[in-house]
């Protein structure tokens, strides 16, 4: 990727062997740390293998806590993705709206959603449950934490899709407009396929941030998901608290980093070798996070 | 409803003002290793280039609860970094900032990366011509244009941050998520005043930062 | 117009996802808290060894669940048609009120605060605060001891309120969102003792895994009767909680149960509390 960037110029001899130095000292203090860490806490007896072990061994620390609890977090995080970006779209296209009515009130709620802590809405959510509907009380966790997630994650996609669209070059309107086409043809046709796809990386922090917040809900709605678990295992298996959250960040990792490599994948598709402004970066360096209204982060609380 | 304010049991301004000392610290934080990660992931140096995506990619993906709870638990208890505090309540203090700094600088990295990104390509290419080494580019000539692009993606962080700090909560910082834990013990007759009082807390913290900064962030964008 | 499409399209995405979950969910039992579908909704606590901790076959163990089958057995319900709810302690009002659950057996102290919204029966256990260090520290011995300690606690919990307001003010206190983030910091050394209700402590220590490396100071820092909260105003069930613990102590189950959960961690259990009428 160094080839395309075009901050710097490609590193010559005496560059190359510098940075063949750099790498290694950093290995060596890298690899010191490690081995400090790993000495101390083999000292603290944290490495002791009863406290690794049931990872390995015992196929119920999987089979009743750690799946289970991923399961839920999927289920509630999937949920909240599908309902909140078509939610979030068309907020943040009513924010654009010509008419006053529309676009005044959209950018109040917008603007109050992404005030309040999700943790709050989980919990106002499940009471609103609680009062007006009669879902049952197995799948009210879950109802309350998703209908959380959406409402503060349709308010900042909101932000990120109007950003999109006003980044689009006046000219894609203005030709739309020239051939024709009405209000609601424009942004269906012409600039909302445009933003979104520019908005990608942007979108894809975002759900992110939906899957690791999934885990807000556990401790006070006792919604059984995967970072929940960091009570019960420890509970079980003698204290082994520090063993039970490297395997649960571990898992929410991986889970993480499949959805990026996917979305990644999804922008190289959809954007192609269009040479756009990403180029000062080099196009597989954009990937996260390039957009106004971007990745917000929030684990309410 | 709401008698349980006037008990005078409950410090409600004082938590609010650790969430804030929490927010306004992590915050410069952030900004400042947050930059220096985006800096790593465009030098020319491939090891630094590798650093800064590797960590973004982990802590990012990583709950805030663990980050912090790994600092405190693997960093304050198991290898006995204290920051220089003396007892829990200022090591916990100094483990949280240091816990949302690291979290926090991943998304203020990402975001001024991109605002790289929206800096025209011949600006850096002109720079370059002129001589300039990567460092002066960067300083001189991308990053101040790529900062005026990102103020609105960056009071996003700020607000998020602001309300990620009731997650210090988890190891005993006493800040607002602390202090509504206690009234949830304490109070479970009037638990949604209990709730309804912080959500109002928040809002009034957050809903100015985003209104201003999102004023700010009109006021000094790059016109092209 | 497009507010109205975007309250439309907001309604039919509720919609989907309701029935989406409808199908995805659970597909539990009425779960109305008892009546009539033969089975009873209890809530436990599911994390806490020796009070109600969910066993990695799945099944349920503790004290709380112990009493908590012997009721219902005595209400007329198997073991096997007990459906068993995790209820965290910010919960159990809103769980008991909405009916979601017949009975909250989850370490639940009786207080007045609480009584506003649930009733309790019993109570069934008198639990105090304690403390839990390694088994090899004899340096406490009294409240006192606490102020130039460094003790641990739950985030908010009575226990850490009480050592903050009353028993020991200058104590360096670390509070933590669970228990067992706590008892590493014990076992590292970083903290010298973990403070709350004895019946928790005793739970932790008798873990297999963590025999003889800690013990229970034996401090009686607070009362904590724990009770089972019931629907408010429910007298008639109240009484038949209380008479089936009342059979459950008198034919020595109630005995038998501590010495099971509670034993292996020397922990002297006081007599049955009083129960109430």
């Amino acid at each position: 990727m160094s080839a395309t960037s075009v901050l710097y110029d490609a590193p010559g001899k005496r560059a190359k062997r510098r940075n063949v130095i750099y790498t290694v000292v950093f290995l060596v203090v890298f690899a010191l740390a490690a081995w400090w860490i790993l000495s101390v806490m083999a000292d603290k007896n944290q490495l002791a293998a009863e406290k690794w072990s049931p990872f390995v061994k015992d196929s119920k620390v999987w089979t009743t806590y750690l799946l289970p609890g991923l399961g839920e977090t999927i289920k509630a995080a999937a949920l909240a993705i599908v309902i909140a970006l078509p939610l979030g779209a068309l907020l943040g296209i009513g924010r654009l709206s010509d008419h006053a009515w529309v676009r005044v009130p959209v950018g109040a709620v917008v603007e109050f959603f992404r005030s309040i802590p999700v943790l709050m809405m989980m919990i106002f959510a499940g009471a609103l449950y609680v009062q007006f509907s009669n879902v049952s009380s197995d799948l009210r966790p879950l109802y309350a934490v998703v209908t959380g997630l959406v409402l503060y994650n349709s308010s900042v996609i909101a932000e990120v899709v109007r950003a999109g669209i006003l980044t689009l070059p006046r000219g894609q309107t203005d030709a739309a407009k020239a051939i024709g086409m009405r209000k609601g043809q424009t942004m269906g046709y012409v600039l909302l396929p445009q933003a979104v796809t520019a908005m990608l990386p942007a979108l894809v922090s975002q759900l992110v941030v939906i899957v690791k917040d999934t885990a807000l809900g556990g401790a006070i709605l006792g919604f059984a998901d995967l970072l929940s678990q960091k009570d019960t295992i420890p509970a079980n298996y003698g204290a082994n608290t520090i063993a039970t959250l490297v395997v649960i960040a571990l898992l929410y990792i991986v889970l993480n980093f499949a959805l990026t490599t996917f979305a990644g994948w999804l922008e190289k598709r959809l954007r192609g070798a269009k040479r756009s402004t990403g180029a000062v970066l080099g196009a597989d360096d954009a990937d996260q996070a390039n957009a106004p209204g971007a990745p917000a982060n929030a684990s309410g609380a | 409803m709401f008698d349980f304010l006037d008990s005078g049991q409950y410090d409600l301004l004082g938590a609010f003002w650790v969430t804030v000392q929490l927010t306004l610290y992590s915050a410069v934080g952030s900004l400042i290793w947050g930059t220096l990660l985006a800096g790593m992931r465009v030098s020319p140096v491939p090891l630094l280039r590798t650093f800064g995506t590797g960590y973004v990619n982990v802590v990012r993906n990583t709950p805030l609860t663990l980050v912090l709870v790994g600092c405190s638990l693997g960093l304050g208890q198991t290898l006995q970094f204290t920051l220089g505090g003396q007892d829990f309540k200022s090591i916990g203090f100094r483990l949280a900032v240091l816990g949302l700094v690291a979290y926090t600088s991943t998304f203020v990295c990402e975001s001024i990366r991109s605002g790289i990104n929206t800096v025209p390509v011949g600006q850096a290419e002109a720079a370059r011509a002129l001589g300039l080494s990567f460092r002066q580019v960067l300083t001189l000539i991308v990053l101040p244009q790529a900062f005026r692009s990102v103020v609105a993606p960056l009071a996003n962080v700020l607000i998020a941050l602001t309300k990620n700090t009731t997650v210090a909560a988890a190891i005993g910082v006493a800040e607002a998520a602390a202090l509504m834990k206690k009234m949830i013990e304490n109070e479970s007759s009037a638990l949604f005043a209990v709730f309804a009082v912080f959500a109002f807390g928040f809002i009034v913290l957050t809903l100015p930062t985003g209104l201003l900064l999102g004023w700010v962030s009109k006021r000094v964008a790059v016109k092209r | 117009m497009k507010l109205q499409k975007a309250s439309a399209a907001a309604a039919t995405a509720l919609v989907i996802a309701l029935t989406a979950t409808a199908c995805g969910g659970d597909s539990g039992d009425d779960s109305s808290g008892g009546d009539g579908g033969g089975k009873i909704t209890i809530g436990i606590k599911f994390d806490q060894p020796g009070i109600g901790l969910q066993k990695p076959d799945g099944t349920y163990a503790g004290f709380d669940v112990d009493v908590a089958t012997y009721v219902a057995k005595e209400l007329g319900y198997d073991a096997k048609n007990i459906v068993w709810k995790k209820a965290p302690s910010a919960e159990r009002e809103n769980l008991i009120a909405n009916g979601d659950v017949k009975l909250v057996a989850a370490s639940y102290t009786i207080n007045d605060e609480r009584k506003k919204k649930v009733d309790f029966a019993g109570p069934y256990l008198l639990a105090h605060q304690d403390l839990l260090v390694r088994a090899d520290d004899g340096s406490i011995t009294k409240a006192e001891d606490l102020n130039s300690k460094k003790l641990c606690s739950v985030t908010g919990s009575t226990s850490a309120q009480n050592i903050h307001d009353t028993l020991a003010p200058k104590a360096d206190l670390q509070e933590y969102a669970g228990y067992s983030e706590c008892l590493t910091g014990l076992e590292n050394k970083a903290v010298d003792a973990l403070t709350t209700d004895d019946s928790i402590l005793a739970g932790y220590a008798a873990q297999p895994e963590l025999k003889g490396k800690f013990k229970l100071v034996g401090l009686k820092l607070s009362d904590e009767p724990y009770g089972i909260g019931l629907k408010k105003g429910d007298t008639e069930l109240k009484t038949k909680v209380n008479d089936a613990l009342k059979k459950m102590v008198s034919d020595g189950s109630w005995e038998k149960a501590v010495k099971a959960n509670f034993g292996p961690a020397g922990y002297k259990n006081e007599p049955a509390p009083q129960i109430a009428d």
